[in-house]
């Protein structure tokens, strides 16, 4: 990854309204390189707004987000091409596995034959080589997920950013996601992910940041945060009583 | 009644002698309508995509005109395209008038909104699925365009068939610009019409049979185009 970086992430008092409410109370965070961050919350929460706000997908209402990184000053296409999103529930282009992954690639004017190569690589590293020409949308929910993580890797992204990419997998599909996961957060990657189970926040997270109701009320790593939540809500939520 | 009978079984001697005169009508047919069809898909498909995903003032004025003209009348484009291509309208040196060329153009009219319509409810639908996940890989939508074209080109063929029943059914465009002229610009439906008005039912029924036949045959060709292709690609 070369030197010019578009990290860290800064928020500045961003808010998200929708419809008269208010879904995201005014946070302010700042999101560096290294540890991976876990947005942790019940359904509700507002795990997913926050994540689509840094990525970029919706505008605040209020606030700003900001990337500090020299290699920002280039802004639109520019920045979003330095981050990817997998997404809860994956969409594969109607193309073959392969070409799902050069696709990503082919938008970052990377030629011809070293998409494909580099393509077959995240293939083979996200275990879907023998798939390679299959439909992508003829594979199976755990392969699907596994695609968009090869796909998300492939443009080699400082920062990653997952929604609830588990959440429609069983146990199998949850541990291979999660080693991907590990191996690109080795490779050198920022992990910004939400989840609303536990054990996962217990086996990927380095640090917490907890959401209640739109608001983040805690940002801890993770031992403390399991070890002695600080807010009712968070205390509540870890013993699984489910706090509103 | 009794002519009935005989008609009919003079038209199917007809198709199956595979009579000269009536395979010159049927190519020309068929010549006129796929031309008019393709140029109206080559630019019909990227003006409904280009309509569903890019913002700009007067957007929903130009959606609602479109639709609109999906239900112009034939003999009105016939009317305008005659008054335009006419020794003493704008184009008239160009000559064009009695030839299929006009033909071509009266259906292109007629054909084009209605694959760009269609075209933009199918791009439309697919844009609200992906979005998301394409700005996420950085997709402009002026990239997004030849993308969501390729992923519904399954339902686009029913845009680019509904153009073709529209423009192989007409008869009233082509009838005002191409003239009926026989072994110029006669075609299967103004035969119809014509051969109908004459008594000569045996041709005249014949040419219904096919074209009908016609319309059966190329939607079951892309019925079935459509579904080992999806088989293929899910």
């Amino acid at each position: 990854m070369s030197a010019a970086t578009i990290m860290p992430l800064r928020l500045e008092e961003v808010a998200y309204e929708a419809g008269g409410r208010t879904l995201i109370e005014p946070v302010s965070l700042d999101i560096a390189r290294g540890a991976r961050t876990l947005l942790l919350g019940p359904n509700g929460a507002g795990k997913s707004l926050l994540l689509r706000l840094c990525h970029g997908l919706i505008r605040p209402s209020r606030g700003r987000v900001i990337w500090e990184g020299v290699a920002a000053n280039g802004g639109g296409a520019a920045l979003l091409h330095r981050q990817a999103m997998v997404f809860q529930r994956p969409v594969m282009l109607r193309r073959s596995a392969l070409a799902n992954v050069e696709y990503a690639l082919k938008l970052r004017r990377i030629g011809r034959n070293a998409r494909h190569d580099r393509a077959r690589e995240m293939l083979a590293r996200t275990g879907l080589a023998p798939l390679a020409h299959m439909p992508a949308r003829a594979l199976s929910g755990g392969e699907q997920q596994r695609l968009a993580l090869a796909r998300a890797w492939a443009i080699e992204p400082e920062i990653l950013f997952l929604d609830e990419p588990t959440a429609n997998l069983d146990p199998s599909a949850v541990k291979m996601v999660e080693e991907i996961i590990g191996a690109i957060h080795a490779a050198g990657t920022k992990i910004v992910m939400t989840t609303h189970d536990l054990g996962q926040a217990h086996r990927l997270a380095d640090e917490i940041i907890f959401l209640h109701r739109g608001r983040v009320v805690e940002r801890r790593d993770t031992a403390s945060f399991f070890a002695s939540p600080e807010t009712e809500a968070a205390r509540a939520f870890v013993e699984g009583r489910l706090h509103w | 009644m009794q002519d009935l009978g005989a008609a009919l079984g003079l038209a199917l001697q007809l198709i199956v002698t595979a009579d000269a005169s009536l395979a010159e009508i049927v190519g020309r047919s068929l010549g006129v309508s796929l031309g008019a069809v393709a140029m109206a898909t080559f630019l019909g498909l990227p003006l409904g995509a280009a309509l569903a995903l890019f913002r700009f003032p007067g957007r929903h004025a130009v959606t609602v005109l479109l639709s609109a003209l999906m239900g112009l009348p034939p003999v009105v484009v016939g009317l305008v395209v005659y008054l335009l291509l006419s020794r003493s309208g704008p184009l008239g040196v160009l000559g064009l008038l009695f030839t299929p060329t006009a033909m071509v153009i009266a259906q292109f009219i007629l054909v084009t909104p209605i694959v760009a319509a269609l075209a933009r409810q199918t791009v439309e639908d697919l844009w609200v699925e992906y979005s998301e996940q394409l700005r996420s890989l950085g997709t402009t939508p002026a990239r997004a365009l030849p993308t969501l074209l390729w992923d519904g080109r399954f339902s686009l063929t029913t845009a680019v068939l509904a153009g073709f029943g529209r423009a192989s059914a007409e008869v009233g465009a082509v009838m005002i610009v191409g003239g009926n002229i026989d072994h110029v610009t006669r075609v299967m439906t103004t035969t119809v019409a014509l051969e109908t008005s004459k008594g000569n039912l045996p041709l005249a029924l014949a040419l219904g049979f096919i074209l009908i036949l016609l319309s059966v045959g190329v939607n079951a060709a892309a019925f079935l185009l459509r579904e080992t292709a999806r088989e293929r690609t899910a």
